[in-house]
């Protein structure tokens, strides 16, 4: 009897404790506070990609707080919740961020699964996306997607700029008939994404493209590197996140397969996708967006006043600034702060609202006199975004790794991606999303 | 003292074969239905409506579903997801088909889709049994996966393999899209949910069910007094499935909004509801909600609380959360190894005597 009696008091213990617990407390903000929820991940197979990321957006902001003391004299918090990468926990994240104080005024979710998920969302909400380098291509489109912003490369961006490097690597387009590329790509949203691009140009420059899906989580490689082996293509591209980019790595050290022709996305090219593979790595590359390491004043300043003021979330980090996801990081908080200061001008207030942001995005103008004034000189190239192009310039280089010195390096120019290859699959798709959500394309005159 | 049922008297078979038959039972579940229809609903925002009320309905739909098959009927499926995933493209490829479909009827429809294909993958059922049976389902959940990313008829040859949920309606009422209020979706799931337990309440406490439970209990005994096998089987596979179809199409439809295959209907999907039965209780229609409230709610309390309440880093909690869900599963199990469903009997047979024990 005893026994039935502690299992009832447990019962009903456990239902009081889950009821009280569900609503979530929203933070209470002393004052006007810039809310920047960060959907980030520091847990799972795609931790060793989301934590860097989220250290360098979420150091960039602690920089601008205690160096400037916010955005025009506002703080900026950044409210981080944890999603795993997966997205029914952005999805989580998102509705429970999004009204926080006087509401988020910007999301990255670093997950091109969460963005598919977000953008209707943001859009009934009015609130900007910012995806960086990821998302979806065809958000370029401003006049369909009006809030989402992927600023300032997309996946088929990078697609191009990696077949530009086989060009440059082969001496001529004309050496590419013929040629075999294998795609060893995340079987998601995230990496079937470049697929369309790259059989285009198949199509166009006469190599063929073999596809090769690896499924969640990516630790199980060993049949597509055995179809590496017995296809012996020329080139490997890889568009690969998380653990999946280091076993990748490794698998195709172990089949001795030449590095220096394996071309990674830019999600597949940090620090710790290679040093797993020690030696073996050397030679590796990827395409890349913004510069690497850590030789920038914004860099210096984060060291000094967020990391040597103990004001940093993750304060072992502090060793590992400079590291390439880390950058993207900072590149986002960036654009993110840059739009919101832009908000804050147009409008002059000192509460600038997610419409606000989305039209200072609108007119966004980042230029490489102004990147030197962020005390990011050479970190990247000038943003310029508009209501009817989403994406602005773009300029991709190739990074390689070096094993010995455990850094990479930029080893070509940054070049502009083949936009007339990409133009229209962007029109086709943005249209045919248009289509089938029954939205009117916008006229940005 | 407050369970005692003294002094009802039924003086017909219905009232003896009511659902509920005792009278605060009754007026227990009509007070819950109350509040689920009239209180919920005009206090429920954004945040409480998508992140809790929508996934638990939904969640507690396709536990029935899967309740029905191996609670009821006995024969283990490791292929959940995978009849969800049915369930999403049927109502996915409806949508876009038939852009003037109602949305009941998409559900509806992808129900008996899921019914049919489920029927199918039951097929084995009849000459496998117990675990060699999860091993063929097992093999529905990464075959069905495979097909939907495979073949791009099925998410529309969209460049990323992901389905979106267009704006529908229900009766004039929008309920998909995200322009559809929450208010709206959530009466929408409440309604399917509420009709959907009780025809599962009435087909398991009928002939049907008790064929079921007979063929769970010991096949061959239930052979020899009558109880066809192929139908019964069968049966259960197509009513589970049509349970499962119906939540997969909410659950695609109203919650998410859009699902990629590989990752909305993984196999860890699969596992989510057979642990959210056996927490809740095997062969109960309650024990289906409670389970699915307790898988859900609690790794959701848990981190509201370490991040929001005690400051936590996102990480740690998450770490923390995962070690508590998982030892409360095991303290659950050990004291009560029939599930959650148990608990409340033994729950409400205490409070029939109290508090007089003895």
């Amino acid at each position: 009897m005893k026994f039935t009696k502690a299992k009832f008091v447990t019962g009903m213990a456990s239902g009081l404790l889950a009821a009280t617990l569900l609503a979530p407390v929203a933070a209470v903000a002393d004052g006007h506070e810039l809310i920047l929820p960060s959907l980030d991940y520091r847990t799972g197979p795609y931790a060793p990609g989301g934590i860097p990321y989220a250290n360098g957006y979420a150091d960039y902001f602690a920089l601008l707080n205690e160096r400037d003391g916010g955005i025009n004299g506002v703080k900026a918090k950044v409210v981080p919740c944890e999603t795993g990468y997966n997205t029914k926990k952005g999805v989580e994240c998102y509705e429970k961020t999004k009204n926080i104080g006087s509401g988020a005024l910007a999301y990255m979710p670093l997950s091109t699964g969460i963005t598919y998920q977000l953008i209707p969302k943001v859009t009934a909400d009015k609130i900007p996306l910012v995806t960086i380098g990821y998302g979806r291509t065809s958000a370029r489109n401003g006049q369909v997607f009006e809030y989402v912003f992927n600023p300032p490369a997309t996946y088929w961006d990078g697609a191009t700029v990696a077949i530009k490097h086989v060009i440059d690597s082969e001496g001529g387009a004309d050496k590419l008939k013929g040629k075999k590329i294998a795609l060893v790509y995340h079987n998601s949203a995230y990496g079937k994404e470049p697929i369309r691009t790259l059989q285009a140009l198949s199509e166009k420059m006469g190599f063929e493209l073999t596809l090769l899906p690896v499924d969640h989580p990516g630790q199980e490689q060993k049949a597509t590197w055995l179809q590496v082996r017995r296809n012996r293509p020329d080139w490997v591209f890889m568009w690969g996140w998380g653990v999946m980019n280091q076993v990748a790595i490794k698998e195709a050290a172990s089949i001795r397969f030449p590095m220096e022709k394996f071309v990674g996305v830019w999600w597949s090219g940090g620090e710790n996708d290679v040093l797993p593979a020690g030696k073996d790595a050397h030679g590796y590359k990827s395409v890349v967006f913004t510069a690497v390491g850590d030789g920038f004043q914004t860099h210096e300043d984060i060291k000094a006043y967020v990391y040597g003021k103990g004001k940093a979330v993750d304060a072992s980090f502090e060793q590992r600034i400079g590291e390439t996801h880390y950058n993207r990081g900072i590149y986002a908080g960036a654009l993110v702060a840059e739009a919101i200061r832009k908000a804050m001008a147009d409008n002059d207030t000192k509460k600038p609202t997610g419409v606000m942001v989305k039209d200072a995005f609108e007119g966004l103008e980042i230029s490489d006199e102004r990147w030197a004034e962020l005390g990011l000189a050479n970190f990247t190239g000038a943003v310029k975004l508009s209501c009817a192009d989403h994406r602005g310039p773009s300029k991709i280089a190739v990074q390689q790794w070096d094993a010995e010195a455990k850094k990479w390096s930029i080893i070509s120019d940054f070049v502009e991606p083949m936009d007339d290859v990409t133009t229209p699959l962007i029109k086709a798709d943005s249209e045919a999303y248009a289509k089938e959500n029954n939205i009117t394309p916008r006229d940005c005159k | 003292m407050f369970y005692r049922e003294t002094g009802q008297f039924k003086t017909n078979y219905s009232d003896d074969r009511a659902i509920f038959p005792i009278a605060q039972d009754r007026y227990g579940i009509m007070i819950l239905l109350a509040i689920a229809f009239f209180v919920i609903p005009f206090t429920v925002d954004d945040y409480w409506g998508n992140a809790i009320f929508l996934p638990l309905l939904i969640y507690a739909l396709i536990a029935m579903g899967l309740n029905v098959l191996v609670g009821y009927c006995g024969q283990i499926s490791l292929g959940t997801a995978a009849f969800m995933a049915v369930g999403s493209y049927a109502s996915f490829k409806l949508m876009t088909s038939f852009p003037g479909l109602d949305f009941t009827i998409v559900v509806l429809m992808s129900g008996l889709i899921t019914a049919v294909v489920g029927s199918l993958f039951g097929l084995p059922s009849l000459r496998i049994k117990g675990f060699y049976l999860a091993v063929a389902t097992l093999a529905a959940q990464f075959f069905i996966i495979w097909l939907v990313n495979k073949v791009e008829w099925f998410y529309n040859y969209s460049a990323t393999g992901q389905i979106n949920a267009p704006e529908r309606t229900a009766l004039m009422f929008p309920v998909t899209g995200p322009n559809a209020p929450i208010l709206y979706k959530y009466f929408f799931c409440l309604i399917i949910v509420v009709l959907a337990a009780l025809v599962t309440k009435n087909i398991v406490r009928g002939r049907i069910g008790r064929q079921w439970m007979a063929i769970r209990d010991m096949d061959i005994a239930a052979e020899l007094i009558g109880v066809r096998p192929l139908t019964t089987k069968l049966s259960a596979f197509a009513v589970s499935s049509f349970l499962i179809g119906m939540g997969g199409a909410l659950y695609f439809g109203v919650w998410l909004g859009a699902a990629e295959p590989t990752e909305a209907f993984g196999i860890d999907q699969s596992f989510l509801i057979l642990f959210m039965i056996i927490v809740g209780g095997l062969g109960t229609i309650l024990g289906s909600f409670l389970g699915a409230a307790f898988l859900w709610l609690f790794p959701i309390a848990f981190k509201n609380f370490m991040v929001d309440s005690l400051g936590l880093s996102t990480a740690m909690s998450e770490h923390l959360q995962i070690i508590l869900m998982g030892g409360l599963i095991i303290f659950f199990l050990i004291v009560e190894p029939h599930g959650l469903a148990r608990l409340w009997q033994i729950t409400k047979e205490k409070l029939r005597i109290w508090p007089f024990p003895h």
